[in-house]
């Protein structure tokens, strides 16, 4: 018995489900994971081996072009992670959509500003 | 008249729906939780490493304030829940990843890495925390 299949076929050529967006929120958080694993060992690494440096061994240290490149990978990277699983804890646990709404859109425009200034302050100490 | 006694009675055989105050959770939803909480942890965390980086960039003053609050006992305790959220959050996001592929997904292999999971955590947060003292 072959079950029938209500959607039309603008919807199965966009392929993009219920929700709208198919399944690219769920790809960006797992691939946003996968890449965030080294990071975060070189970033703890790096924190270990940085513990009480002064601000010229801080700065010294993150105009070395390999710690300001892996820096800024790691706040987007992270960032990135965090907006998106933000948005899931929002849409789970707020029911009124125009606040569920504006609340994500205030997170993302947040994390977006937030990710903008630690670019900018790292290219400010790696270009000083 | 018998049926409607009847159906009281199967009525008032039916399990309950669980209660989340009297229903124990299994050790793989309080890890489920636990992975939504340390992730939110997390979020709030990476305000740090905003204030840091806008510091630094500012200069001298402002990156020692930032020295002075990571150094506080505030500060410390701040860092040392950052490094726990970090160690489960990374732990249980390489067992999602598991489970993406059809991995530990039976009742005994979600328990069995669940508590690896914690185990894991302990144990990297301990080491870290022991590097950052001690060597």
């Amino acid at each position: 018995m072959t079950q029938q299949d209500f959607r039309s076929d603008l919807a199965k050529a966009k392929n993009l489900g219920s929700a709208g967006h198919g399944s690219g929120h769920w790809l960006a958080q797992r691939i946003t994971a996968v890449v965030l694993i080294p990071l975060i060992v070189w970033i703890i690494y790096s924190i270990i081996s940085m513990l009480g440096a002064d601000y010229e061994q801080f700065t010294a240290w993150l105009s070395q072009p390999i710690n300001a490149v892996l820096m800024i990978l790691f706040v987007i990277a992270s960032f990135y992670h965090a907006v998106l699983g933000s948005q899931v804890i929002i849409e789970d646990y707020i029911s009124n959509e125009g606040f569920r709404v504006s609340k994500i859109i205030a997170q993302k425009l947040f994390f977006t500003a937030a990710g903008i200034a630690c670019v900018f302050s790292i290219l400010k100490i790696a270009l000083a | 008249m018998s049926t409607d006694s009847g159906d009281q009675k199967h009525i008032s055989q039916r399990p309950l729906s669980p209660h989340l105050q009297v229903y124990k959770l299994p050790l793989a939803a309080l890890i489920s939780i636990g992975h939504r909480a340390t992730g939110f942890a997390l979020t709030c965390g990476t305000l740090l490493l905003l204030w840091l980086l806008i510091a630094a960039a500012t200069g001298p003053a402002p990156y020692n304030t930032f020295m002075a609050f990571a150094t506080s006992p505030l500060g410390q305790f701040m860092l040392f829940g950052w490094t726990l959220s970090l160690y489960f959050h990374l732990t249980n996001g390489v067992r999602h990843l598991f489970g993406d592929m059809g991995y530990l997904l039976k009742i005994k292999s979600a328990h069995q890495s669940g508590c690896l999971i914690l185990i894991a955590t302990f144990l990297l947060t301990a080491g870290t925390w022991y590097c950052a003292l001690y060597i």
